[in-house]
């Protein structure tokens, strides 16, 4: 049987962490899946967890009118959905639709806000991931404005 | 064989014509005999009265009597080549330059990298590793369009997908029209594939800021840059060394590369005058 620590622990963004902080975590993760078309979160709502990628595709969409909704990135197994839990006022920026079958651990977000503020170790090492992925995301962004295949 | 001299255009007449994406296709010529060629080389393909373009050849170099390029319609010679059709004469000259280390990297793991018509460049070096698939590790290819209309080789990357021993990750910049793959840059891809950094040679063909971005990607994952290598293009005239219509640095594109390895030209790419 796979236990939620060792799937959590596994996972690329738990790289280098260590167990006691993979154990933290693990108290605030459930095993979570979305059928392919189903909506993850919507922009606006209340951003109440935020999700391991382990299976599937998942597209994080804008929607603007008249064009419908703009795929801006897919996001895939070993990756990281969402960080607007992090930081207040907690909304969402992007719907999120799974293209595919989609399985996740999902976090949540208040009960891992409350252990980083008592645990700075804790929030210290999720903040550095987190860091990371959005210097990562803003990379990517730039090379995407470059629009170098015109 | 290759022309008899290398100013001297061979006459090839056009067998076929596949067109790949709303501006691009490719263009089957019979050279008449065999005309050998390692994976990554060019040549000079001369339309009679219209002008003379630096092409590379996208076929398979392990059959040698079919010779195909793939060509993207960007300026006067280019567009003009759109217009051919079979039974066209088309002058060529070559093949020129160094090519893709396929032979030196043999034993490792392989990663090519491609960016839009970077796809062409590269396709010569994954059919000679396919050809010699024991010779090799993990085999890659990571690929990025700008949308799904851009992708190249539609079919056969559907084909090599299904192969169990070659791992093809695409991407789009855009996705639009009910695209249900990736999203996102190609260097988002790197992460996908497990890969052995010493042992990884990776061959990079795109516009060269992706293979800037590319690179740094690379690094980031502790792949030592002498293991990388990228295909350059710049304008070309005589395809001999001559001119200096191609010169980059202390090099001529023509005959030193067009493949180059990536530490050679780190310094020259960074320099906005070269
Ligand atoms: C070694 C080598 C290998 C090459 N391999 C290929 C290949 O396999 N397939 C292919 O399609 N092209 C390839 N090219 C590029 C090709 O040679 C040029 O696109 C071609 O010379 C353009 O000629 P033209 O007369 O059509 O355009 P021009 O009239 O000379 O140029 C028209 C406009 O297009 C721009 N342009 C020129 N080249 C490019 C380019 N590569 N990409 C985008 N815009 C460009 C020019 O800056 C100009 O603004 C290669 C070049 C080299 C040096």
């Amino acid at each position: 049987m796979e236990t939620l620590e060792r799937i959590v622990a596994e996972h690329p963004f738990a790289k280098g962490l260590k167990d006691r902080d993979v154990k933290l975590m693990v108290g605030c993760a459930s095993n979570v899946r979305f059928d392919a078309g189903e909506t993850i979160f919507r922009e606006g709502e209340e951003a109440k967890q935020f999700y391991l990628l382990r299976q599937g595709r998942v597209a994080l969409e804008m929607f603007a009118a008249p064009r419908g909704p703009i795929t801006i990135m897919t996001l895939e197994d070993g990756e990281v959905l969402g960080w607007s839990w992090l930081f207040p006022p907690y909304r969402w920026k992007f719907d999120a639709r799974a293209l595919e079958l989609t399985r996740a651990i999902a976090l949540d977000a208040e009960c891992l806000r409350n252990k980083c503020e008592q645990d700075h170790d804790l929030g210290y090492e999720l903040l550095k991931r987190f860091a990371l992925m959005i210097e990562q995301r803003l990379q990517a962004t730039r090379f995407q404005l470059l629009n170098v295949y015109a | 064989m290759p022309s008899a001299h290398p100013m001297v255009p061979l006459p090839c007449s056009v067998r076929r014509i596949q067109r790949e994406t709303h501006d691009t296709f490719s263009v089957e010529l019979s050279p008449g005999h065999e005309f050998p060629f390692v994976a990554g080389q060019f040549n000079m393909l001369y339309w009679f009265g219209v002008g003379e373009v630096a092409i590379s050849i996208s076929g398979d170099p392990t059959k040698p009597g079919r010779l195909t390029h793939t060509i993207r319609s960007v300026g006067s010679v280019t567009q003009g080549l759109q217009k051919l059709k079979p039974g066209d004469v088309l002058g060529v000259r070559g093949p020129f330059g160094k090519g893709w280390p396929v032979e030196t990297a043999a034993g490792g793991d392989l990663m090519f990298v491609a960016g839009g018509v970077g796809l062409a460049p590269l396709r010569p070096a994954i059919y000679y590793v396919l050809a010699n698939r024991k010779r090799y590790g993990r085999v890659v290819l990571l690929y990025g369009a700008r949308t799904p209309a851009d992708i190249l080789y539609k079919q056969e990357l559907e084909r090599w997908r299904a192969r169990f021993d070659l791992q093809v990750h695409v991407t789009v910049d855009h996705g639009t029209g009910g695209w249900q793959g990736r999203v996102g840059v190609v260097t988002s891809l790197i992460s996908k594939p497990d890969f052995d950094p010493g042992s990884t040679t990776v061959m990079i063909c795109g516009p060269e800021v992706m293979m800037r971005f590319t690179e740094a990607e690379l690094e980031k994952r502790e792949l030592p840059p002498q293991n990388i290598y990228i295909s350059v293009e710049r304008n070309m005239k005589c395809a001999l060394g001559l001119c200096g219509h191609c010169q980059f640095g202390p090099t001529f594109i023509c005959k030193d590369g067009p493949v180059f390895p990536y530490e050679s030209l780190r310094r020259f790419l960074a320099i906005r005058e070269v």
